[in-house]
């Protein structure tokens, strides 16, 4: 039968491309009337992350489950869409995602693309080291030849580059491999913002902790469309509505508490 | 030079970026041109245990994700099994050793497709002159010194090309392990200025201004080194 490996080919085919056309349909958009879509990490631990099961958890995606709820959706109207760092102004600019809570810092070249609703949580560069580590106490002990990991290309590994020449700088894609790479004893401490570093540390409790004081200041904010102010007023008084009723503290102390970072006054979020 | 092409960042450093690119690229090609041969003799060997060797080799490599086997020199070699191909104690051993690690990955991987390359040359070779050679009392090593591999690489001149642009296009990967080679300095261009796709636009031109020449290069050099047969 010459036409049978012809006629799978055909079926393999149709099964990789069916999946394709039915994602094409319920993928574009920013949501319809029952529904809103939120872009946010899925792979950052106490911030936003997709966990096994599929739910969603982190202080990001507590954020933006109160924002949604104050705009009137339900979590389970709420779309999730993974936000890469490279790809959050993108985004939001194609209209794909309503807004976006993903470790997202304000900044002057971003606020060209988008605009920002916040802050609504105030961190800056830290360190995580071994729980055991007694050399590395802050900043001002990176001399020496020391080696720190942080993301390819990300603000925190150029401000190692340029601050702190003394210093060996590892770039992976990920953080886990920086923490990878911190177990194994390739490196002397990961470098990025406290509350990512947080994030790791509450995962495994009592093998790493964070040294020193933040030496930068990200303000991170929820990204929207630029000129859409109604949005953004409404946004912002959802996080002022966050920030005074505890709900703001409670998120910390959940996802953040466990890596023994004391919650901070909250930020009050800038006018539109 | 210090023109600055976006906010905060120069042609110097772009140039920088590709220049570390062409690096890779160049000392991979290298090493991946001995290894593939050797390989591709393997193949060849009238052994047959080399020959399994050879087999074995090129369908495992040529299979494997590439960003895997550079993940693996990273974390398998390096920190693993402590092979960084460097002195630790060095003021630059971790660029270095990310440097050299990511040679030894392209090195490896490409090798694999070299490998087939070079067999497919052979085979364009009619059975007759092997046989002759042989007939002539010239060993296996020889036939292919004198016989096989000199006609075979003339034949495989521009599909070589091909995989040196493959080869030129997949250092990128390398950012995965932090060298600082042109896909690093793109992150952190669209990390500072999110200007997505100037950025985007500036590198994917730089590559098309490395691999263009290369193709129509070997384009022409396989023309006219080709065999009439």
């Amino acid at each position: 039968m010459p036409s049978f490996p012809l006629r799978v080919a055909g079926a393999v085919a149709l099964a990789i491309a069916l999946p394709f056309a039915v994602s094409a349909c319920g993928g574009g958009g920013g949501g319809d009337e029952n529904s809103i879509v939120i872009g946010t990490k899925f792979d950052q631990p106490g911030l936003g992350l997709k966990n096994p099961d599929g739910k969603m958890s982190g202080f990001d995606v507590d954020v933006a489950t109160y924002v949604a709820k104050e705009l009137g959706y339900t979590p389970e109207q709420i779309e999730w869409k993974e936000s890469p760092s490279g790809q959050r102004e993108t985004l939001i600019q194609n209209d794909q995602v309503k807004m976006i809570a993903a470790t997202y810092s304000i900044t002057d070249a971003r606020k060209e693309k988008v605009a920002f609703a916040g802050p609504y949580l105030v961190t800056g560069q830290s360190l995580l080291v071994k729980a055991d580590n007694t050399d590395i106490t802050g900043a001002e002990s990176l001399q020496n030849n020391k080696k720190l990991c942080s993301v390819s290309g990300s603000t925190p590994a150029q401000r190692i580059k340029d601050k702190y020449p003394g210093v060996q700088l590892q770039q992976y894609d990920t953080y886990s491999a920086c923490i990878e790479a911190l177990k194994n004893g390739a490196v002397d401490a990961v470098t990025t913002d406290e509350v990512i570093l947080a994030g790791y540390a509450a995962q495994t409790p009592n093998t790493f902790k964070i040294v020193g004081k933040p030496f930068s200041e990200e303000n991170y904010g929820i990204g929207l469309k630029k000129d859409d102010t109604e949005l953004c007023t409404k946004v912002t008084d959802a996080l002022k509505k966050m920030e005074s009723d505890g709900a703001w503290k409670e998120a910390w102390d959940k996802n953040l508490g466990p890596a023994g970072l004391a919650a901070p006054a909250p930020p009050t979020p800038a006018a539109c | 030079m210090n023109s600055e092409v976006l906010p905060g960042f120069t042609v110097g450093q772009i140039l920088e970026a590709f220049w570390t690119t062409i690096q890779l690229t160049v000392f991979s090609a290298v090493g991946a041109l001995i290894l593939g041969t050797v390989l591709a003799a393997m193949r060849l060997a009238p052994v047959p245990m080399l020959n399994w060797i050879g087999t074995t080799y090129v369908n495992i490599v040529r299979n494997t994700p590439l960003t895997l086997i550079i993940l693996f020199c990273s974390f398998g070699l390096a920190q693993t099994l402590g092979i960084t191909l460097v002195d630790f104690q060095s003021a630059t051993s971790i660029e270095d050793s990310n440097f050299r690690l990511a040679v030894l990955g392209f090195t490896v991987y490409t090798a694999a497709f070299v490998c087939e390359t070079v067999r497919s040359g052979v085979n364009t070779i009619p059975l007759g002159q092997a046989e002759a050679a042989r007939s002539l009392g010239l060993s296996f090593g020889q036939n292919l010194r004198v016989v096989l591999l000199p006609q075979a690489f003339r034949a495989v001149v521009a599909p070589l090309g091909s995989v040196l642009i493959a080869l030129t296009k997949n250092t990128t990967i390398a950012s995965a392990i932090g060298v600082a080679e042109a896909a690093l300095l793109m992150k952190e261009m669209i990390e500072n200025t999110a200007a997505l796709i100037t950025v985007g636009a500036i590198f994917a031109g730089g590559f098309i201004l490395l691999t263009l020449p290369t193709g129509l290069f070997f384009g022409w050099l396989g023309k006219r080194l080709a065999v009439a047969q």
